[in-house]
């Protein structure tokens, strides 16, 4: 079973995060990096498979050189090796153009399966999982509490608002992961000082077939026009409970949608 | 040669810990430490992450690092808790490393791999009711040699580890004879947990520590093979001083993680809490007081760098880790004392961290030598008559 684990590293969402006002993206260099939260599940799923079946996990990340940390903590984990697309004329690829530029590069990784989070924390599109598959012409099985091969197929309970689906599909596949899957693992000492002797690959644009020209910031299908930091939070609502205090509180709840 | 920065996989090591111990023990320890419940499951996952196998070879079923990096792994648990950080220490720095140290194959190979994984947990007996860095002069405890059996007895007191439900041996130091000078002979002997004739106290009740296992434990006509001699007869004392030496730099370690632990606290306490109509961070008393506190620990944390560099080199150290001890001890019971102030009445309220850092910093001021031993044997080093 050839996994591979599509990462992705993101501003640590205790700093403080901004966009930079010059291009409108994120600003990487004032925040410390930390390895997506829900791509953590997708390594720890991925290791899993691999000790319950054998095969081999290559952690897949596209990013700016300070994204080779996320790698070793991929590798720190157990990851066997990594690939890191890491080239200028990728700054500010929209959605659509980093599904493409990954798309090309696992295309040259080669997989049974992909796994990744089903969401980042940074841009939170969500839309991943399914472009990618789209372009590789293979089947989504998105938001998975819970994942199963049998043979060339791949099983998983789809979570949603009611509970889950039973989905299945054919091998190859591509998977995104919800954080009930499973606890990933911290790294062990030895998983860290393994991760040095791992393989690390870098890619640019010009080693995976893709036309610089089709990526990056000034050519982005889509542009971020404007952006407003969040307004403070505003003041709470205080019930004074005179005798229907319970009542009040249940009705605000069930204003919300909470109840 | 000049250099305190960690390299990239001690400051991964660290951030491991350190993000265990925030999303792991954090959450827990306050109830546990109000239940004096020992923390089995926290111990189960250190234990599966191999912070018990940190020093130790991985042929023996270790983690191929070195002491710095236990040392680096307790800072770091010891700035969330202090009692799971000496539940490490003890294990590693007491338990598998006389083991690994000075076991021979086949007790290395029956010990560490449990021990390296934190299945079973180890425990050393130096300490006696009568006695502590008194020893040799002040042990009672014997050891007679009956044909292939070593008889055991005496009492062995303040034994971390050594009552657990997975504790699986404790060495304890018996003298054995006596030398041709007439000084007392004193050798190192492995008792599994369970052998007839040593009985483990009830837990002792302390001060802070909540969560560590301490015992009494008494040795009365305590059988155990030949074999578990540890190391060679005689070699007792020189074994466990040396075991001595380096724990005081764990200690250090552990003291430090707690000095700076109070230092955490009272940063995000003194933005939330308002006086006078502002945050009390703004007021320049509180201000000095945490510059104070920080000034402590990082003075703190070189120390123990320095005494474990030296270590590591393989170059005496005696010196450098009693001054690591004493500074680190000092901080963490000063910063310990400076943060509850900070916190005003919380800080006496058991639900916030503070006041569990308090409770625990005095017997860093005891344990491992206490401060007055550390300046005695800082004086010696300095040529002092003893």
């Amino acid at each position: 079973m050839n996994i591979v684990v599509c990462v992705k590293q993101v501003p640590d969402t205790a700093s403080e995060r901004n966009l930079k006002t010059d291009d409108k993206t994120l600003d990487r260099e004032a925040a410390d990096g930390l390895m997506n939260e829900l791509d953590e599940y997708a390594v720890e799923e991925a290791l899993q498979i691999k000790e319950a079946q054998g095969g081999e996990v290559t952690v897949l990340t596209m990013g700016p050189d300070k994204a080779a940390e996320t790698i070793r903590k991929a590798l720190s984990m157990g990851a066997d090796k990594a690939v890191h697309l890491v080239d200028d004329a990728l700054h500010g690829s929209d959605a659509l153009q980093t599904s493409a530029a990954l798309a090309q590069a696992l295309r040259k990784i080669g997989f049974d399966l992909v796994i990744l989070g089903s969401e980042s924390t940074d841009a939170r599109t969500g839309v991943l999982a399914a472009m990618l598959a789209e372009r590789l012409g293979v089947p989504q099985l998105s938001l998975a509490g819970k994942v199963e091969i049998d043979g060339g197929n791949v099983r998983v309970e789809r979570q949603t608002d009611y509970g889950h689906d039973k989905v299945e599909g054919s091998l190859p596949a591509v998977v995104s992961v919800v954080e009930k899957i499973n606890e990933p693992r911290y790294p062990s000492f030895k998983g860290i000082m393994a991760a040095k002797k791992k393989p690390v690959e870098k890619l640019a644009v010009g080693d995976i077939e893709l036309d610089a020209a089709a990526v990056g910031l000034g050519n982005a299908p889509t542009q971020v026009v404007e952006f407003a930091a969040a307004p403070p939070r505003a003041a709470g609502t205080i019930v004074t409970d005179e005798g229907e205090g319970g009542a009040q509180a249940a009705d605000f709840l069930a204003s919300k949608k909470f109840v | 040669m000049i250099d305190f920065r960690l390299d990239p996989e001690q400051e991964e090591l660290r951030a491991t810990v350190r993000r265990f111990a925030e999303e792991q023990v954090a959450p827990v320890i306050g109830e546990l430490y109000e239940r004096k419940e020992f923390p089995y499951d926290l111990v189960r996952r250190m234990g599966e992450m191999g912070l018990f196998g940190l020093p130790i070879p991985e042929e023996h079923g270790g983690m191929g690092g070195d002491y710095f990096a236990l040392c680096l792994a307790l800072e770091e648990l010891g700035r969330v808790d202090s009692s799971v950080a000496i539940t490490l220490e003890a294990g590693v720095a007491l338990g598998a490393m006389p083991i690994y140290r000075h076991g021979d194959d086949a007790q290395r190979a029956r010990w560490l791999p449990g021990l390296c994984s934190g299945e079973i947990l180890g425990a050393f007996g130096l300490t006696e009711p009568g006695g502590g860095s008194d020893v040799p002069g002040g042990m009672r405890t014997t050891a007679k040699l009956d044909g292939d059996t070593w008889v055991i007895n005496g009492t062995k007191t303040f034994i971390t580890n050594s009552g657990t439900d997975i504790t699986g041996l404790i060495t304890v130091t018996a003298i054995t004879g006596e030398r041709p000078d007439g000084r007392p002979e004193i050798s190192t002997i492995i008792v599994p947990a369970g052998t007839p004739g040593l009985t483990v106290g009830e837990p002792m009740s302390k001060v802070g520590w909540n969560c560590s296992d301490t015992h009494e434990l008494a040795l009365d006509d305590c059988r155990v093979p030949a074999e578990n001699l540890l190391g060679e007869r005689g070699r007792g004392y020189a074994q466990f001083l040396r075991a001595l030496d380096e724990g005081r730099i764990a200690i250090a370690a552990v003291s430090v993680g707690l000095a700076q632990g109070c230092v955490d606290e009272c940063l995000r306490y003194v933005k939330e809490r308002q006086a006078f109509g502002r945050a009390i961070g703004e007021f320049q008393a509180l201000q000095f007081k945490i510059a104070d506190m920080e000034v402590r620990a990082h003075t703190a944390r070189l120390a123990y760098y320095h005494a474990a560099a030296k270590m590591l080199a393989g170059e005496p150290m005696k010196r450098e880790a009693s001054i690591a001890k004493l500074v680190a001890s000092d901080a963490a019971m000063d910063n310990a004392r400076d943060a509850t102030q900070v916190f005003g009445g919380y800080g006496f309220m058991n639900e916030f961290p503070v006041g569990r850092f308090y409770r625990d910093a005095k017997i860093l001021e005891i344990g491992e030598g206490t401060s007055e031993v550390q300046r005695m044997l800082i004086a010696r080093e300095l040529g002092l008559p003893a």
